[in-house]
C-alpha cells in the first residue's frame, strides 16, 4: 500500500523574533539592521527528526503532551507550514479539521460563509451547491442557515464549521482536538462520521487527548514527546506507554507536593502551639470519621491541611506502595495497595489508636478508620514501630486524593495528627464516576450484543 | 515564485467570493446598503462645491466647476489610499486563516484592493451623471483611455499592497506610518489642485517622480478636460513601471510568506 503521508527525518524551527516585536520600522532603518532583524534572534525546536508514515486507509491517531508538538506535525501535513528540515509528502486531497469555522465572516449568512468556506477548502461552487443541503442537515441548523453567523451560538458555529469540512469529502481528513468542542451528541455524530470515513478506506491523522479515542479508534498510533517520536505502532502499547510516562511525571509532581506539606506543616507546628485548640476539635472528629462525608466536609473547611499534636508518639514517615510494592503517589484503581507508617514513640504508651482516612479532591470523606473503631484494644507502643494499612483492591474512582493519617489517644488527644498532607492519584482505565467502586459485573439474558464485550 | 504567481490564477474563483463577501458584509446591517457606495461620491461632492463656490471660490479658468474636477482625482485616490490601508492589516486580520486553514495568503491583499476598485467602479456612475449636468461630455476615443488608467492603477497598487501587507506583520508601525505617509502623498499629487497650475510648474521634476501623478492627471485628462489625452506617454511608461512594482512586491510577499504562519 503507499503511504497517504510520509514525513521523512522532518525538523521544524521555530523562529521566535524576541525583542524584535517592539522593534520598530524606524529604528530598523536608523540601525540599518531590517536585515538582521527579519532574521531569527532565537530558535525553538517544535519537532526533531521525526519520520512517520501513514499507510492510505488507515487512521493514525497522534498522542502527546501538550507543546510535544502534535499540532506542528499536523500543520506540517496540512501544508500550512514548511519542515525547517526533512520532507513531507502527503497523497490526496486533504481536509483539515484544525480550528473549525476559521474562515467564517460574521456578518454574512451562514448560507454564504457554507459556499465560501467551502471554496477556501477547495472545492468548486457546484460541488457545494450539490452537498448544500447536506452540510446544512449535519450541522442542524436548516432554521437558523439565513441569519448572520454572528447571531450562533459557538455550538452551531462549530458544527457548521465541521460540517463543511466533513462535506469536503477528502482522501485525507486532519483532526485536531475537534472532539473537545461540542455537546455529547455531536461529539457521537462527529465519531460516527469519522467511522463512516474509515468504512470508505480514507485516511484520518487524528491528533488528540483523547486516549480512549485513539485505543477505539485508531489502527496506530504515534507518540510524540519534546518534538521527538517516543514510541509508535499499536495504539494500546503506544497508549500504555504514554500513561506510564505521564504517571511518572505526574509522581514526581506529587511528591514535590507532599513534601512541600509535610515540611510547611511540620514548620508551622514548631512555630506556633495550637494544642489546646485542637484538643477541643478532636473528639468530634474521632466519632465523625467513619460516619460519612458531612463531618468531613465540615472539617474540611475548618482545617486544610496541618500537623498537629503532642509528639509523643511521632509519625516519622509515610509511604503509599502500590501494587508492585514500591512507593508510589499514583495508584490505580482495583489494585492492591498499602499505606505505610513509621512511628517512633519516645517514651512507651500504653494508650493508642491508629487511625487513617481518604478524602477526595471535593473534600469528602471516601473512607476512615482507626484501629479503636474497629476494637483493637492498646496494650503497649515503644520505640521504632511500623503500622501497614492494606487494602486488597483499592476501588476508589479515579481522581486526586488526599490522606489523613493519625495516632492519638482514645479519647483523641492527638500525639500526631497528618490532617491532608499526602496527595496521591487514582488512576482507572474506566471513566466512572462518584466515590466508591464496588466491586461488580454485568450480567445479560435475552438479546442484547455488544461488540466489545467487558474484558 | 512564478509558480505561486501561476497559482494565483487558480484562486480567482475564491478571490471572487471573497471580493462579494466583502462587499456585502460592508453594508450589512446599515439600512441604505448599497447606496453608501453612491452617497459617499455625492456627499463628498456636495461638499466640495459649497467649500469651493462659497468658502473659498475658486476661478481659475478652465477648471470649472472646481468640484467636479477634484472629484475626478479624489475618487481613485480614495480606492488607492483606502487599499493599501486595508491591505496592510489584511494579513494579521486575517490571521486565523494563515494559521489554521491551508490559504493562499496572498489573496487577502489583493481581495482588499479589488473591493476598493469596486467601490471605486460604483462611484463612477455619478461623476458621469455630474460630467452630463455640467456639459463636460468625455469625447469617445479619450474614454477608451479609462480601462487603462484602471489597469495601470490596479496593478500599481496591488504591487504596493502585497509589499505592505508582507512587511506590516514584522513591522505593525506600517499601518500608522502609513496613513501620515498617504496624507503626505495626497497633497504632493495633483488632486485638489491642477497640473497646469504655474505654481505646479516650477516643481515639475518632482511631480514627474510621483507615480500617482500621472494617474490623477490621466483620470482628469479622460474625465474632466476637453480634448484628446495627452498624459498618454507617461501612462504607459507607467503601465511598464506598475509591471515591475506588482513584480517586486510579490518578490516580497513570497519572501516573507513561511513566516507569516508563525508571526501572525
Amino acid at each position: 500500500m503507499t503511504p497517504a503521508i510520509e514525513l521523512v527525518d522532518v525538523t521544524k524551527i521555530y523562529r521566535r523574533f524576541s525583542g524584535r516585536q517592539f522593534a520598530t520600522l524606524k529604528s530598523a532603518l536608523l540601525q540599518r539592521s531590517i536585515l538582521r532583524d527579519l532574521s531569527p534572534s532565537e530558535t525553538f525546536p517544535a519537532l526533531q527528526h521525526v519520520s512517520f508514515s501513514v499507510t492510505s486507509g488507515r487512521t493514525f491517531g497522534v498522542i502527546g503532551r501538550n507543546g510535544s508538538g502534535k499540532s506542528t506535525a499536523l500543520k506540517l501535513v496540512a501544508g500550512i507550514t514548511k519542515p525547517t528540515s526533512g520532507r513531507v509528502t502527503v497523497r490526496g486531497r486533504v481536509s483539515a479539521l484544525i480550528e473549525l469555522g476559521a474562515g467564517f465572516h460574521p456578518e454574512i449568512s451562514g448560507r454564504e460563509n457554507v459556499f465560501i468556506n467551502g471554496i477556501m477548502l477547495g472545492l468548486s461552487k457546484r460541488e457545494i451547491a450539490e452537498r448544500f443541503d447536506a452540510i446544512v442537515e449535519f450541522a442542524e441548523l436548516e432554521r437558523f442557515i439565513d441569519a448572520p453567523v454572528k447571531t450562533y451560538s459557538s455550538g452551531m458555529y462549530m458544527r457548521l464549521g465541521f460540517a463543511v469540512a466533513i462535506h469536503v469529502d477528502p482522501d485525507l481528513l486532519l483532526v485536531d482536538e475537534v472532539l473537545a468542542v461540542g455537546d455529547e451528541a455531536f461529539t457521537h455524530k462527529c465519531l460516527d462520521k469519522f467511522a463512516e470515513f474509515r468504512r470508505r478506506g480514507k485516511t484520518i491523522l487524528l491528533v488528540t487527548h483523547s486516549l480512549a479515542v485513539v485505543e477505539r479508534f485508531c489502527d496506530e498510533a504515534l507518540w510524540l514527546e519534546g518534538g521527538r517520536v517516543s514510541a509508535q505502532g499499536d495504539p494500546r502499547r503506544v497508549v500504555d506507554a504514554y500513561l506510564t510516562a505521564v504517571e511518572k511525571s505526574e509522581e514526581e509532581q506529587l511528591a514535590v507536593t507532599t513534601a512541600r506539606a509535610v515540611a510547611a506543616a511540620s514548620a508551622h507546628t514548631h512555630a506556633a502551639d495550637e494544642l489546646p485548640v485542637v484538643i477541643e476539635e478532636r473528639p468530634e472528629r474521632a466519632e465523625g470519621s467513619t460516619e460519612g462525608g458531612t463531618e468531613g466536609v465540615q472539617d474540611m473547611f475548618r482545617a486544610t491541611e496541618g500537623r498537629w499534636g503532642s509528639r509523643e508518639v511521632e509519625i516519622v514517615h509515610v509511604d503509599l506502595i502500590d501494587h508492585q510494592g514500591e512507593a508510589s503517589f499514583i495508584l490505580h484503581s482495583g489494585e492492591p495497595m498499602s499505606v505505610r507508617l513509621a512511628v517512633h514513640a519516645y517514651a512507651p504508651v500504653d494508650d493508642f489508636v491508629f487511625g487513617i482516612s481518604f478524602f477526595n479532591a471535593d473534600g469528602v470523606c471516601c473512607y476512615g478508620t482507626n484501629t479503636y473503631l474497629e476494637q483493637m484494644s492498646p496494650v503497649r507502643l515503644s520505640g521504632d514501630a511500623q503500622v501497614v494499612f492494606d487494602v486488597a483492591a483499592l476501588d476508589l474512582v479515579e481522581g486526586t486524593y488526599k490522606l489523613d493519617v493519625a495516632v492519638h489517644k482514645r479519647d483523641g488527644y492527638p500525639y500526631d495528627y497528618h490532617r491532608l498532607l499526602y496527595t496521591f492519584r487514582m488512576k482507572s482505565r474506566t471513566h466512572d464516576v462518584g466515590i466508591y467502586r464496588p466491586h461488580h459485573r454485568w450480567v445479560f439474558s435475552g438479546d442484547v450484543v455488544f461488540s466489545n464485550p467487558q474484558l | 515564485m512564478f509558480g505561486n504567481l501561476a497559482q494565483l490564477f487558480r484562486y480567482r474563483g475564491l478571490i471572487q467570493s471573497l471580493v462579494a463577501r466583502e462587499l456585502k458584509a460592508r453594508y450589512r446591517g446599515s439600512v441604505l446598503g448599497f447606496l453608501w457606495s453612491f452617497i459617499n461620491p455625492l456627499l463628498l461632492l456636495g461638499i466640495y462645491s459649497f467649500i469651493f463656490t462659497t468658502i473659498m471660490p475658486n476661478r481659475v479658468e478652465g477648471v470649472q466647476p472646481y468640484a467636479l474636477f477634484m472629484l475626478c482625482g479624489i475618487l481613485p485616490w480614495t480606492w488607492f489610499s483606502a487599499s493599501l490601508t486595508e491591505a496592510a492589516g489584511s494579513l494579521i486580520a486575517g490571521g486565523n486563516l494563515i494559521k489554521k486553514v491551508l490559504f493562499p495568503a496572498e489573496v487577502l491583499p489583493l481581495v482588499s484592493v479589488l473591493a476598493n476598485m469596486v467601490h471605486f467602479a460604483l462611484a463612477l456612475p455619478i461623476v458621469a451623471i455630474f460630467l452630463v449636468v455640467y456639459q463636460h461630455i468625455p469625447d469617445g476615443p479619450g474614454l477608451l483611455w479609462l480601462p487603462v488608467v484602471v489597469a495601470v492603477q490596479l496593478v500599481f497598487t496591488s504591487g504596493l499592497a502585497l509589499a505592505l501587507a508582507a512587511l506590516t506583520v514584522h513591522f505593525r508601525d506600517i499601518r500608522d506610518i502609513l496613513a501620515n505617509l498617504l496624507m503626505l502623498w495626497f497633497f504632493a499629487t495633483p488632486i485638489i489642485y491642477p497640473w497646469s497650475q504655474k505654481e505646479v510648474a516650477a516643481f515639475r521634476r518632482f511631480f514627474d517622480l510621483n507615480p500617482f501623478t500621472h494617474l490623477a492627471v490621466s483620470y482628469q485628462e479622460i474625465l474632466f478636460f476637453d480634448g484628446p489625452v495627452g498624459h498618454w506617454r507617461w501612462l504607459l511608461a507607467l503601465g511598464v513601471g506598475s509591471i515591475g512594482v506588482f513584480l517586486a512586491g510579490y518578490w516580497v510577499f513570497d519572501r516573507l510568506r513561511d513566516s507569516f504562519a508563525e508571526v501572525v
